[in-house]
Protein backbone atom coordinates (compact mmCIF):
# COMPACT_ATOMS: atom_id res chain seq x y z
CA UNK A 1 0.00 0.00 0.00
CA UNK A 2 1.36 3.37 -0.94
CA UNK A 3 1.30 6.03 1.72
CA UNK A 4 -0.62 9.12 0.69
CA UNK A 5 0.73 12.50 1.59
CA UNK A 6 -1.28 14.41 4.23
CA UNK A 7 -1.69 17.25 1.77
CA UNK A 8 -4.34 15.34 -0.19
CA UNK A 9 -6.74 16.12 2.67
CA UNK A 10 -6.12 19.85 2.38
CA UNK A 11 -8.79 20.62 -0.25
CA UNK A 12 -11.38 18.65 1.73
CA UNK A 13 -10.45 20.51 4.92
CA UNK A 14 -10.76 23.85 3.15
CA UNK A 15 -14.14 22.80 1.77
CA UNK A 16 -15.35 21.65 5.23
CA UNK A 17 -14.22 24.95 6.69
CA UNK A 18 -16.17 26.79 4.01
CA UNK A 19 -19.33 24.76 4.70
CA UNK A 20 -18.97 25.42 8.44
CA UNK A 21 -18.63 29.16 7.82
CA UNK A 22 -21.70 29.25 5.57
CA UNK A 23 -23.75 27.21 8.07
CA UNK A 24 -22.71 29.48 10.93
CA UNK A 25 -23.67 32.67 9.08
CA UNK A 26 -26.89 31.05 7.84
CA UNK A 27 -28.18 30.39 11.36
CA UNK A 28 -27.04 33.67 12.85
CA UNK A 29 -29.81 36.25 12.56
CA UNK A 30 -28.70 38.97 10.17
CA UNK A 31 -28.82 42.55 11.42
CA UNK A 32 -31.27 44.64 9.42
CA UNK A 33 -30.34 47.90 11.08
CA UNK A 34 -28.03 50.38 9.42
CA UNK A 35 -26.15 52.36 12.03
CA UNK A 36 -25.34 55.98 11.43
CA UNK A 37 -21.67 56.70 10.75
CA UNK A 38 -22.19 60.26 12.02
CA UNK A 39 -21.69 59.56 15.75
CA UNK A 40 -19.14 62.08 17.04
CA UNK A 41 -19.68 64.36 14.04
CA UNK A 42 -21.61 67.63 13.86
CA UNK A 43 -25.17 67.76 12.55
CA UNK A 44 -25.06 69.34 9.07
CA UNK A 45 -26.66 72.75 8.62
CA UNK A 46 -30.40 72.74 7.98
CA UNK A 47 -33.53 74.83 8.50
CA UNK A 48 -36.95 73.19 8.53
CA UNK A 49 -40.35 74.92 8.66
CA UNK A 50 -42.75 73.95 11.47
CA UNK A 51 -44.70 70.71 10.99
CA UNK A 52 -47.47 71.70 13.42
CA UNK A 53 -49.29 74.93 14.23
CA UNK A 54 -48.34 75.14 17.92
CA UNK A 55 -44.62 74.34 17.79
CA UNK A 56 -41.79 76.16 16.01
CA UNK A 57 -39.72 74.51 13.27
CA UNK A 58 -36.17 73.28 13.73
CA UNK A 59 -32.78 74.43 12.54
CA UNK A 60 -29.15 73.68 13.38
CA UNK A 61 -28.95 76.86 15.48
CA UNK A 62 -31.66 75.47 17.79
CA UNK A 63 -29.52 72.39 18.41
CA UNK A 64 -26.42 74.44 19.24
CA UNK A 65 -27.83 76.44 22.15
CA UNK A 66 -25.51 74.78 24.69
CA UNK A 67 -28.04 72.33 26.09
CA UNK A 68 -28.03 68.62 25.11
CA UNK A 69 -31.19 67.42 23.43
CA UNK A 70 -32.95 64.36 22.12
CA UNK A 71 -33.66 64.59 18.40
CA UNK A 72 -36.54 62.25 17.61
CA UNK A 73 -37.03 61.26 13.95
CA UNK A 74 -40.66 60.21 13.58
CA UNK A 75 -43.76 60.30 11.41
CA UNK A 76 -47.50 60.07 11.97
CA UNK A 77 -47.67 57.13 9.53
CA UNK A 78 -45.18 55.16 11.61
CA UNK A 79 -46.79 52.68 13.99
CA UNK A 80 -43.81 52.11 16.34
CA UNK A 81 -43.74 55.91 16.76
CA UNK A 82 -47.13 55.63 18.48
CA UNK A 83 -45.79 52.78 20.61
CA UNK A 84 -42.91 54.91 21.92
CA UNK A 85 -45.13 57.91 22.80
CA UNK A 86 -45.48 57.00 26.53
CA UNK A 87 -41.68 56.64 26.82
CA UNK A 88 -41.12 60.03 25.13
CA UNK A 89 -43.63 61.57 27.56
CA UNK A 90 -41.71 60.00 30.48
CA UNK A 91 -38.44 61.39 29.14
CA UNK A 92 -39.96 64.87 28.88
CA UNK A 93 -41.36 64.64 32.43
CA UNK A 94 -37.88 63.77 33.66
CA UNK A 95 -36.41 66.88 32.14
CA UNK A 96 -35.26 65.87 28.64
CA UNK A 97 -35.61 68.54 25.95
CA UNK A 98 -37.01 66.65 22.97
CA UNK A 99 -36.95 68.24 19.52
CA UNK A 100 -38.02 66.35 16.44
CA UNK A 101 -38.42 66.13 12.71
CA UNK A 102 -41.58 64.66 11.17
CA UNK A 103 -40.57 62.77 8.01
CA UNK A 104 -42.78 63.00 4.90
CA UNK A 105 -45.81 64.13 6.84
CA UNK A 106 -48.82 66.38 6.32
CA UNK A 107 -49.85 69.04 8.90
CA UNK A 108 -53.27 67.41 9.36
CA UNK A 109 -51.78 63.98 10.07
CA UNK A 110 -49.23 65.47 12.48
CA UNK A 111 -51.97 67.35 14.38
CA UNK A 112 -54.14 64.22 14.58
CA UNK A 113 -51.23 62.08 15.81
CA UNK A 114 -50.20 64.61 18.50
CA UNK A 115 -53.81 65.03 19.69
CA UNK A 116 -54.09 61.28 20.09
CA UNK A 117 -50.70 60.30 21.52
CA UNK A 118 -49.52 63.53 23.20
CA UNK A 119 -46.89 66.11 22.25
CA UNK A 120 -43.56 65.78 24.08
CA UNK A 121 -41.72 67.98 21.56
CA UNK A 122 -40.52 71.56 22.06
CA UNK A 123 -39.92 71.91 18.29
CA UNK A 124 -41.07 69.95 15.24
CA UNK A 125 -39.48 70.46 11.83
CA UNK A 126 -41.20 69.26 8.65
CA UNK A 127 -38.66 67.00 6.93
CA UNK A 128 -40.63 66.58 3.70
CA UNK A 129 -37.66 65.42 1.61
CA UNK A 130 -35.96 63.34 4.33
CA UNK A 131 -33.18 65.94 4.10
CA UNK A 132 -32.33 65.95 7.81
CA UNK A 133 -32.91 62.21 8.10
CA UNK A 134 -30.38 61.52 5.34
CA UNK A 135 -28.09 64.25 6.67
CA UNK A 136 -27.62 62.57 10.06
CA UNK A 137 -27.45 58.99 8.74
CA UNK A 138 -30.85 57.82 9.95
CA UNK A 139 -32.38 55.02 7.89
CA UNK A 140 -35.86 54.72 9.33
CA UNK A 141 -38.47 55.88 11.81
CA UNK A 142 -38.47 56.06 14.73
CA UNK A 143 -34.90 56.86 15.62
CA UNK A 144 -33.67 59.01 18.49
CA UNK A 145 -30.35 60.86 18.51
CA UNK A 146 -28.58 62.43 21.48
CA UNK A 147 -27.17 65.80 20.36
CA UNK A 148 -24.88 67.74 22.67
CA UNK A 149 -25.00 71.50 23.22
CA UNK A 150 -22.56 72.13 20.36
CA UNK A 151 -24.63 70.20 17.84
CA UNK A 152 -22.43 67.07 17.85
CA UNK A 153 -24.22 63.72 17.47
CA UNK A 154 -23.37 61.64 20.53
CA UNK A 155 -25.64 58.60 20.33
CA UNK A 156 -28.18 56.94 18.05
CA UNK A 157 -31.07 54.80 19.25
CA UNK A 158 -32.63 52.76 16.43
CA UNK A 159 -36.28 51.73 16.70
CA UNK A 160 -38.96 52.60 19.25
CA UNK A 161 -37.93 53.57 22.77
CA UNK A 162 -38.91 50.83 25.24
CA UNK A 163 -39.27 51.26 29.00
CA UNK A 164 -35.67 50.25 29.88
CA UNK A 165 -34.35 52.72 27.28
CA UNK A 166 -35.74 55.75 29.16
CA UNK A 167 -33.13 55.63 31.95
CA UNK A 168 -30.42 54.76 29.39
CA UNK A 169 -31.23 57.82 27.24
CA UNK A 170 -31.35 60.11 30.30
CA UNK A 171 -27.87 58.79 31.14
CA UNK A 172 -26.66 59.55 27.59
CA UNK A 173 -28.04 63.10 27.93
CA UNK A 174 -26.13 63.57 31.20
CA UNK A 175 -22.99 62.23 29.51
CA UNK A 176 -23.46 64.70 26.65
CA UNK A 177 -23.78 67.58 29.13
CA UNK A 178 -20.27 66.96 30.44
CA UNK B 1 -47.55 41.88 25.85
CA UNK B 2 -44.64 43.96 24.69
CA UNK B 3 -44.61 42.01 21.45
CA UNK B 4 -48.38 42.23 21.19
CA UNK B 5 -48.63 46.01 21.63
CA UNK B 6 -47.36 47.01 18.15
CA UNK B 7 -49.66 44.37 16.63
CA UNK B 8 -52.70 45.76 18.46
CA UNK B 9 -51.70 49.26 17.38
CA UNK B 10 -51.41 48.08 13.82
CA UNK B 11 -54.96 46.79 13.99
CA UNK B 12 -56.18 49.95 15.71
CA UNK B 13 -54.75 52.35 13.12
CA UNK B 14 -55.76 50.84 9.80
CA UNK B 15 -54.06 52.35 6.83
CA UNK B 16 -51.58 54.32 8.92
CA UNK B 17 -48.69 52.47 7.33
CA UNK B 18 -49.94 53.37 3.88
CA UNK B 19 -50.35 57.04 4.73
CA UNK B 20 -46.70 57.80 3.97
CA UNK B 21 -47.71 57.64 0.34
CA UNK B 22 -50.21 60.44 0.91
CA UNK B 23 -47.28 62.83 0.53
CA UNK B 24 -46.38 63.60 -3.07
CA UNK B 25 -42.97 62.15 -4.00
CA UNK B 26 -39.91 64.41 -3.88
CA UNK B 27 -39.58 66.56 -7.06
CA UNK B 28 -36.73 64.50 -8.51
CA UNK B 29 -37.80 61.10 -7.17
CA UNK B 30 -39.41 60.10 -10.47
CA UNK B 31 -38.59 63.03 -12.75
CA UNK B 32 -35.46 62.83 -14.85
CA UNK B 33 -33.01 65.70 -15.20
CA UNK B 34 -33.39 67.88 -18.31
CA UNK B 35 -29.78 67.36 -19.36
CA UNK B 36 -29.46 63.78 -20.70
CA UNK B 37 -25.75 63.59 -19.82
CA UNK B 38 -26.42 64.61 -16.21
CA UNK B 39 -29.34 62.16 -16.01
CA UNK B 40 -27.11 59.35 -17.29
CA UNK B 41 -24.55 60.18 -14.59
CA UNK B 42 -27.28 60.22 -11.93
CA UNK B 43 -28.76 56.94 -13.19
CA UNK B 44 -25.38 55.20 -13.14
CA UNK B 45 -24.78 56.35 -9.57
CA UNK B 46 -28.29 55.44 -8.36
CA UNK B 47 -27.87 51.89 -9.61
CA UNK B 48 -24.89 51.43 -7.28
CA UNK B 49 -26.46 52.88 -4.12
CA UNK B 50 -28.30 50.65 -1.66
CA UNK B 51 -31.87 51.36 -0.67
CA UNK B 52 -31.77 51.44 3.14
CA UNK B 53 -35.41 50.38 3.53
CA UNK B 54 -35.22 47.46 1.11
CA UNK B 55 -31.65 46.41 1.45
CA UNK B 56 -31.26 44.09 -1.53
CA UNK B 57 -32.42 46.74 -4.01
CA UNK B 58 -30.68 49.77 -5.39
CA UNK B 59 -32.35 53.16 -5.01
CA UNK B 60 -32.89 53.12 -8.78
CA UNK B 61 -34.98 49.94 -8.43
CA UNK B 62 -36.97 50.78 -5.33
CA UNK B 63 -40.32 52.48 -4.92
CA UNK B 64 -39.83 53.02 -1.17
CA UNK B 65 -40.46 56.69 -0.32
CA UNK B 66 -37.02 56.94 1.28
CA UNK B 67 -35.38 55.66 -1.93
CA UNK B 68 -37.30 58.40 -3.77
CA UNK B 69 -35.88 60.99 -1.39
CA UNK B 70 -32.39 59.58 -1.97
CA UNK B 71 -32.88 59.81 -5.76
CA UNK B 72 -33.96 63.42 -5.25
CA UNK B 73 -30.72 64.07 -3.36
CA UNK B 74 -28.64 62.41 -6.10
CA UNK B 75 -30.35 64.20 -9.00
CA UNK B 76 -30.41 67.65 -7.38
CA UNK B 77 -26.75 67.36 -6.37
CA UNK B 78 -25.74 66.25 -9.89
CA UNK B 79 -27.74 69.17 -11.29
CA UNK B 80 -25.86 71.47 -8.90
CA UNK B 81 -22.60 70.24 -10.40
CA UNK B 82 -21.42 67.76 -7.78
CA UNK B 83 -19.50 64.77 -9.08
CA UNK B 84 -21.06 61.28 -8.66
CA UNK B 85 -18.15 60.08 -6.52
CA UNK B 86 -18.50 63.10 -4.20
CA UNK B 87 -22.18 62.22 -3.69
CA UNK B 88 -21.25 58.60 -3.01
CA UNK B 89 -18.67 59.78 -0.46
CA UNK B 90 -21.32 62.01 1.15
CA UNK B 91 -23.60 58.98 1.64
CA UNK B 92 -20.77 56.69 2.80
CA UNK B 93 -19.86 59.34 5.39
CA UNK B 94 -23.41 58.97 6.76
CA UNK B 95 -24.17 55.26 6.41
CA UNK B 96 -20.79 53.59 6.00
CA UNK B 97 -19.63 51.41 3.08
CA UNK B 98 -22.90 49.50 3.35
CA UNK B 99 -24.81 52.11 1.36
CA UNK B 100 -22.59 51.64 -1.69
CA UNK B 101 -22.63 48.58 -3.95
CA UNK B 102 -19.33 49.58 -5.50
CA UNK B 103 -16.53 47.78 -3.65
CA UNK B 104 -13.72 49.96 -2.33
CA UNK B 105 -10.08 48.93 -2.21
CA UNK B 106 -8.74 49.71 1.26
CA UNK B 107 -6.84 48.14 4.15
CA UNK B 108 -9.82 45.91 5.06
CA UNK B 109 -10.83 44.76 1.57
CA UNK B 110 -7.52 44.22 -0.25
CA UNK B 111 -7.43 40.43 0.42
CA UNK B 112 -10.65 40.11 -1.61
CA UNK B 113 -8.80 41.45 -4.62
CA UNK B 114 -5.40 39.86 -3.90
CA UNK B 115 -6.60 36.32 -3.13
CA UNK B 116 -8.00 35.48 -6.60
CA UNK B 117 -4.77 36.72 -8.22
CA UNK B 118 -2.77 34.59 -5.80
CA UNK B 119 -4.91 31.52 -6.53
CA UNK B 120 -4.56 31.98 -10.30
CA UNK B 121 -0.79 32.39 -9.92
CA UNK B 122 -0.62 29.28 -7.72
CA UNK B 123 -2.67 27.26 -10.22
CA UNK B 124 -0.47 28.43 -13.10
CA UNK B 125 2.66 27.41 -11.19
CA UNK B 126 1.23 23.97 -10.36
CA UNK B 127 0.23 23.40 -14.00
CA UNK B 128 3.62 24.53 -15.24
CA UNK B 129 5.41 22.20 -12.85
CA UNK B 130 3.28 19.24 -13.90
CA UNK B 131 3.11 19.78 -17.67
CA UNK B 132 5.36 22.66 -18.62
CA UNK B 133 8.75 20.98 -18.47
CA UNK B 134 7.90 18.07 -20.74
CA UNK B 135 8.12 20.52 -23.64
Amino acid sequence: MTRVKWTVWLPLAVFAGFVALVALQLFRPAGREVESAMIGKPVPAFTLPPASADRPGLSLADLRDGKPKLLNVWASWCIPCAAEAPQLAALQRQGADIVSVAVRDTPDDVARFLARYGNPYSRIGADDLSQVQLGIGSSGVPETFVIDGQGIIRYQHIGDIREPDVAMLLGKLREAAR
Amino acid sequence: MRLLAPLLLALAVPGAALAQNAMPPAPYAYRQLEDPAAEAQAQELMETLRCLKCQSQSIADSDAPMAGDMRHQVRSRIAAGESPEAIRAWLVERYGDYVSYKPRLDSATWPLFALPLLLVAGAALALWRRFGRRG
